[in-house]
């Protein structure tokens, strides 16, 4: 497979490993060119899994890992595929690819695997994958669709990210688990111990599934309010 | 029939597809401009759900199981073989209405193809294997998830038409505000929750 990709690179000079265009390939859909906040795709499956970071973090990676792979492999397949089944073609690919990310968690994580439950199979229909399917790699080479699942997944998961931070620090005074605000097991054992930040009461509104809307609609506003080329004309 | 009835109410109100797991989120934002198209792809999804969620019961139990035609566990198999029976289905689906029914396909012709790729059709499957549900409750399940999601997306397009007249933020409009009614939305059907259907039976 890398031997077919260097040779395609040097056929046309004008594609580089990391050139202008490649980089801004990874950069553009972390910001202005958002999957989540500006092209309202997948949003699906996964702000159910935004209540603490660590889950989070391994369904970013994930997505990541499939949106990059599935490009790559429907990009080196894209002359073969017949215009009537592509969509099978790629679901099927998406869906081998998923199930390799699901056995792989199974077998080293498997809490959160059990955690994660149905929404790492809810990645085959998040719209990310299909959408950067159809719209990229469907029409460009291997290496460049590559970076830009990869830099597709990337965006996603820094959404991911950014909420579940504000959830679990809101919501648990915890981030990945370490308690930062309010009282400790050790204070609530002993009170003569005092802990300076245990005044704190943890937010039960950002335990619910309705506060990861509701930041995600924060986060459109902020960003759109930033850069109003994005707004919203209709 | 009492725990038909609660597996109903559980998934049509209670533990809503899209206002309490988010899931069907994309093609819940996109397409709920209008009451009347919201309204068709609400009834294709119930008609789908109720189709592909017994079949693919069918597909967990009886082949992919251990005590399945095969004997042995193929469950790392289910992805695959469910997205590809939600194709087929929904492909043979859009294909019968289109020859039997000219004026049904006409009505929901374009919503089908969209519905393969909806994340709540695989989520009620995966969710149904999830909660080893048996036939008759995957059944109903399905059917009520349906009824949820198109319950959910149609007062969400009732609220967006109306919404068209109010003074929104210029960075709000449009998606931002639709997020901030969906969270809205979800919170008051948190009130649902209290409801246990078992309990008004007896």
């Amino acid at each position: 497979m890398a031997e077919t990709m260097t040779k395609e690179v040097k056929e046309k000079e004008e594609l580089e490993w990391f050139g202008p265009k490649e980089r801004k390939l990874i950069t553009d859909p972390l910001n202005d060119d958002n999957p989540v906040t500006v092209q309202i795709l997948g949003v699906c499956s996964a702000l159910a899994v935004t209540t603490m970071v660590k889950p989070a973090l391994i369904m970013a990676v994930s997505v990541t890992l499939v949106t990059g792979f599935s490009n790559l492999v429907i990009s080196l397949m894209r002359n073969g595929i017949p215009k009537q089944i592509r969509m099978i073609v790629q679901l099927v690919v998406i869906a081998f690819l998923v199930t390799v990310v699901e056995q792989v968690l199974k077998a080293y994580s498997y809490p959160v695997w059990k955690q994660l439950s149905v929404f790492i199979g809810l990645i085959i229909t998040n719209c990310i994958v299909m959408g950067r399917l159809e719209a990229y790699a469907m029409a460009n080479p291997p290496w460049r669709s590559f970076l830009d699942g990869l830099g597709n997944g990337a965006g996603y998961g820094i959404i991911l990210i950014v909420i579940s931070v504000i959830r679990e620090f809101f919501g648990r005074g915890a981030i990945l688990g370490y308690k930062i605000l309010g009282a400790t097991d050790e204070f609530l054992l002993n009170t003569t111990k005092h802990w300076w930040l245990s005044w704190y009461q943890p937010n039960g509104l950002m335990v619910l599934p309705a506060s990861a809307i509701f930041l995600v609609g924060i986060i459109i506003w902020i960003q759109r309010a930033r850069n109003p080329k994005l707004v919203d004309v209709s | 029939m009492d725990n038909l009835l609660n597996v109903f109410i559980k998934s049509a109100f209670i533990e809503n597809m899209v206002l309490a797991y988010f899931i069907g989120m994309c093609s819940f934002l996109a397409v709920s401009k209008s009451v009347k198209t919201a309204i068709g792809l609400g009834i294709a999804v119930i008609f789908v759900l109720a189709l592909t969620v017994p079949i693919n019961w069918v597909i967990s139990e009886l082949i992919l199981g251990p005590n399945g035609i095969f004997k042995t566990d193929l469950t790392f198999l289910r992805f695959i073989l469910f997205i590809a029976s939600i194709a087929a289905s929904v492909q043979l689906v859009e294909m019968a209405v289109e020859k039997y029914s000219p004026s049904l396909y006409n009505a929901l012709g374009i919503f089908l193809p969209l519905i393969t790729v909806n994340c709540a059709i695989l989520g009620a499957a995966l969710f149904m294997v999830a909660r080893s549900y048996n036939f008759a409750e995957s059944t109903v399940y399905g059917i009520g998830s349906g009824v949820g999601w198109a319950l959910a997306i149609v007062a969400m397009a009732a609220i967006r038409e109306k919404i068209r007249y109010s003074n929104v933020p210029a960075p709000l409009r449009g998606l931002g505000i639709a997020f901030i009614l969906t969270g809205l939305m979800g919170m008051a059907f948190m009130a649902l929750m209290g409801i246990n259907p078992a309990t008004y039976m007896q």
